[in-house]
């Protein structure tokens, strides 16, 4: 990066004469470097899918978990740094439950990815807080149905029919723009995205990869659950037959 | 505390109740429900009430339902104050909430709802600020029948039969003649019914809308239901079976 040794990058609470906070991009950076998080809007509910990469071979599979329950009807999935991540959904949980204890109904999914943006936009505003190295895809089922969100680390946060960060997000975004999203179920929307998760993995150059998966939907009774295991498994084979169908071709 | 020094001994007594000045808690409950009966059958356990809240002597309210489902496994019953019983409602549901997030496979059974509810009720005693209930707490899970109570104090217990009370100088006696463990789901309904029936002639607060919720072991819904029709046809107090779901496996 040209800034560097020029001394505008050293705290969030300086510009660049060019107008940039670079501690912000730096930590855009450390999402980039992350496994792929996506994150699609079905027409009955919402499904998070993760390339959790591998950093040990002991590590018991299933540890390390990347996608978190936010309340009954919402859940997060976190790129880069996970202990970060924890942090965020900390306090998404607390927000969730304090606006049910305030107003008796379940936060809905708007004003919570509101509320998570404000605590992230927080800490790029003072010189002793450095911004969180994460973004974050939040899916919730509320009363205006199934919504999705990501924010970044910058703190803004936009609602999207279909996301992706990390390593293979261009990827991943050119794959989830060719899905007929508004038609498909979340069922349907599961397989996808496993396809398109083991799709852009690169077997040769990167680490090896768990796939962890969640969806909000009628079918979970509007409830954010992991995906069932039977069908997680079957989400698998297709796309291990789908990438070999790829190779034959 | 400064003002202890001048005091009386009965406004000094009042002091140490409550641990800072010009403190007062709720020392009275106010809307209050009467007894609930709960007993174990063959296949689970059968809770019942009725559904009136009073205002002192005033009847309030016929519509409370003073039984409820806890998460996955548990009914919980209470009588006392209706408000308290809110307050411990909110709780529970979020002691289920967060560990649902967890996600894991696991989820709290009656035993640990019903520890949960003894540590909560006797940590408000010794804040002289107590929950103003008596709590019956039933539940399956893995194929275990529970039945506990906990009273407002903190005292807590399992048995058989337990009811709250009223009930524990009405209903008790009837039932240590005639319950035994293969009760079927009808004998047990008759059994609550005969009890919430001497409760409603000797109890001045019970009201003739009663509720019997029910959790059991094994899939057998479908003879419960055709029973519970039955049962309501020749009932001559108004008998409102809910069934709470759980299913054979967990």
């Amino acid at each position: 990066m040209s800034s560097i040794g020029t001394g505008y990058d050293l705290s969030v609470t300086t510009f660049s004469p060019d107008g940039r906070v670079f501690q912000i991009e730096y930590a855009a950076k450390a999402v980039d470097n992350s496994g792929t998080v996506i994150g699609i809007k079905c027409k009955d509910g919402i499904v998070l899918g993760v390339e959790k990469l591998i950093s040990s071979k002991m590590m018991l599979p299933g540890s390390n978990r990347r996608i978190h329950a936010v309340h009954h009807h919402s859940g997060m999935a976190v790129a880069g740094l996970a202990a970060d991540g924890r942090q965020i959904v900390a306090r998404a949980k607390a927000e969730a439950t304090n606006y049910e204890s305030t107003y008796g109904e379940p936060i809905p999914v708007k004003e919570l990815a509101e509320r998570v943006a404000s605590y992230v936009h927080l800490c790029t505003l003072y010189w002793w807080l450095r911004p969180f190295g994460c973004g974050v895809i939040l899916g919730g089922y509320d009363r205006d149905g199934p919504q999705l969100y990501m924010i970044e680390p910058s703190g803004v946060s936009y609602r999207y029919f279909g996301a992706a960060i990390g390593k293979g997000r261009q990827a991943a975004k050119t794959e989830i723009e060719k899905l007929s999203l508004s038609g498909m179920t979340c069922r349907q929307g599961v397989v996808e995205v496993a396809k398109i998760i083991y799709g852009i993995h690169d077997e040769a150059k990167d680490k090896a990869f768990e796939l962890e998966m969640s969806w909000v939907c009628d079918e979970s009774n509007r409830q954010h659950q992991k995906v069932p295991d039977e069908l997680l498994e079957e989400a698998k084979a297709a796309a291990r037959a789908a990438l070999e169908e790829m190779d034959a071709d | 505390m400064n003002m202890v020094s001048s005091s009386t001994p009965a406004t000094n007594m009042n002091s140490l109740m409550s641990s800072e000045d010009n403190i007062q808690r709720t020392q009275y409950p106010y809307v209050t429900g009467t007894s609930v009966v709960g007993i174990k059958y063959k296949d689970g356990i059968l809770l019942a009430g009725d559904m009136g809240a009073s205002y002192g002597s005033t009847l309030r309210n016929k519509t409370v339902d003073r039984i409820q489902p806890i998460g996955k496994h548990s009914l919980i019953g209470a009588s006392g104050d209706i408000s308290d019983f809110q307050e411990i409602l909110r709780k529970l549901n979020e002691v289920i909430l967060y560990d649902n997030m967890w996600d894991d496979g696991n989820s709290l059974g009656p035993k640990e709802v019903h520890n949960y509810l003894t540590r909560l009720i006797y940590n408000r005693r010794n804040k002289f600020d107590p929950l103003w209930n008596s709590i019956v707490l039933g539940g399956v899970k893995n194929g275990q029948k529970y039945l506990g109570m906990v009273s407002m104090i903190g005292v807590h217990f399992e048995d058989n039969h337990v009811a709250t009370g009223f009930g524990n100088h009405l209903a008790r006696p009837i039932l240590r003649d005639e319950w035994h463990e293969n009760l079927t789901f009808e004998e047990g309904v008759k059994l609550l019914e005969k009890c919430m029936r001497v409760l409603l002639y000797r109890d001045r607060s019970a009201v003739n809308k009663i509720r019997v919720c029910f959790l059991f072991i094994s899939n057998v819904l479908n003879d419960l239901l055709s029973a519970f029709f039955l049962h309501i046809l020749y009932s001559s107090i108004s008998l409102d079976l809910r069934f709470y779901g759980v299913n054979a496996a967990s």
